[in-house]
């Protein structure tokens, strides 16, 4: 099976070795070749359709015309804020108002994929169960979608987008549990985080509340900007609150690749601020060594050290 | 005792119609946006409330107001619009008129935040996290109140702790196409916007 594959800006950046890895590592483990779509440029995120709705359609455009030329059916997108732009600008250049923007979009393009809503998808999930060696069980998760892969569902096409299923189904196919709980799709704030992180930490610890409160011990996101406010702030947050989560937040491709045994899950977890650790060895799921995240040699197994290391 | 007569501004929904529609005429107060908005503690008036005065056209507190900056574009309002005005979308519409029209912004680390956001995207046709927070943080002068609060300690641990991990990138990566994402983001003739 071979897609064509958006990473956008921060999967190249802070999110490149956490999430792009391993998003790549379980494609590769899946025999899903991914081409990435030529000299693809930012989707314009929050910043272009904030404060220049013609150039955030344009921006987007431009990289579905270079993913037209690229001959492939399905197009995986991991971020959900670039999802949202690219399939924002897919309907928009269609629709009525096309002659406003500098963007034809003649030729078609791929399918745009949200990549947790491609990861549920049947086939795939029947590779992954073929795969499984350690299945996740007595991991007791929320799962946490953000805002971006279903809302608006004019442009993303979601039915089921006060409730939806797709990580909720990778989970349980990995024989994980995920609890229902309210928040799924609540706001976790996203670029506020930099011009007003007060805001943020608001938001933030209301998700953590609701999370332990229905019993959670993580939270599983398919968001880069979700991963980041829910991680790195965490310590933070406990402190202003005089709250102690501890509650790490896993990638789902991240849980894939330790159902399946990819020793180099470990690589990625390392590059978490909240210590992904102590809860994976409690359940028992994570049989390797702990790295150190500078890459100097490897640290014992001890839980309690690890965290001051994290922190 | 008269109070003074509210002055409408009927141009200032037709302005925006024109560059949306949004259905902004079709509000009915139910407050469902309001209600699922998860910002609203942050907030001026309420999203129902902008949409109001908008009716009334009430243009400079309605582009002056923080709502419009404060507004996280989650698009729960517009999702949840049981008359389908896309709310969220009508909130980005008078963020880029207010800027048109030079209305300082209520928020304005939001809007420097933005400008350079895009003035990254502008540079090298995509965006260069390494670069934008530092530039970010000098572009609004928040690097001055950080050092004048000491709050600049978490962030420096932060980022020393990403460095560490590798999560930072040093250098940006330029595409070749930039002249093309260039071409978008001047013919916009917003020029104002991008600075």
């Amino acid at each position: 099976m071979k897609t064509a594959y958006f990473p956008g800006c921060s999967l190249e950046g802070t999110a490149r070795l956490d999430y792009s890895k391993s998003m790549l590592g379980v494609c590769k483990l899946l025999e899903i070749d991914v081409e990435e779509v030529p000299d693809w440029n930012c989707c314009g995120a929050t910043a272009a359709h904030c404060l220049d709705h013609q150039a955030s359609i344009d921006l987007a455009g431009r990289n579905l015309k270079i993913a037209g030329q690229m001959s492939q059916e399905d197009m995986l997108v991991p971020c959900p804020m670039c999802y949202n732009r690219l399939k924002t600008a897919a309907q928009v250049l269609k629709g009525d108002h096309k002659d406003r923007y500098q963007t034809e979009l003649d030729s078609s393009f791929p399918a745009i994929w949200d990549l947790a809503n491609f990861f549920a998808r049947d086939d795939i999930l029947e590779k992954v169960k073929a795969r499984i060696k350690r299945p996740l069980s007595d991991l007791k998760v929320v799962s946490y979608y953000g805002c971006m892969a279903s809302r608006p569902p004019e442009m993303t096409g979601s039915s089921d987008y006060e409730n939806p299923q797709s990580i909720d189904k990778v989970i349980s196919a990995l024989g994980g549990t995920t609890i229902n709980w309210p928040y799924k799709t609540d706001c976790c704030g996203a670029s506020l985080i930099l011009s007003q992180p007060d805001i943020v930490f608001q938001l933030v610890n209301k998700l953590y509340e609701m999370a332990r409160r229905v019993g959670a011990e993580a939270i599983v996101v398919s968001c880069q900007m979700c991963q980041a406010n829910l991680d790195m702030y965490q310590c933070k947050i406990e402190a202003e609150w005089g709250q102690q989560y501890s509650l790490p937040v896993y990638y789902f491709t991240e849980l894939i690749a330790l159902a399946c045994e990819l020793p180099e899950v470990g690589k990625w977890l390392t590059k978490h601020i909240s210590n992904p650790f102590p809860l994976l060895e409690e359940l028992a799921l994570y049989p390797y060594k702990i790295e150190d995240p500078r890459g100097r040699g490897v640290k014992g197994k001890n839980g309690e050290n690890m965290n001051t290391e994290f922190r | 005792m008269f109070k003074e007569s509210l002055q409408i501004d009927f141009e200032f929904i037709e302005d925006l119609e024109k560059i949306g529609p949004f259905q902004t005429g079709a509000c009915f107060q139910c407050r469902k946006c309001s209600n699922g908005c998860p910002v609203t503690f942050a907030m001026d008036l309420h999203p129902n409330e902008v949409i109001r005065m908008v009716l009334l056209g009430q243009r400079a507190a309605v582009l002056s107001c923080r709502t419009i900056w404060v507004c996280a574009s989650c698009e729960t309002c517009t999702t949840r619009c049981p008359n389908n005005i896309k709310i969220a979308e009508l909130m980005d519409c008078l963020k880029e008129m207010s800027v048109k029209e030079g209305v300082p912004s209520a928020i304005p680390e939001i809007l420097t935040l933005h400008k350079t956001f895009l003035s990254s995207i502008n540079r090298y046709g995509r965006v260069f996290e390494g670069g934008l927070l530092p530039e970010y943080f000098i572009r609004s002068k928040q690097l001055i109140s950080k050092l004048m609060t000491g709050s600049w300690r978490g962030d420096l641990t932060l980022g020393i702790k990403l460095l560490i991990k590798g999560r930072v990138s040093l250098f940006p990566k330029m595409i070749k196409g930039r002249s093309e994402v260039r071409k978008i983001l001047s013919n916009s003739k917003k020029s104002k916007i991008k600075s």
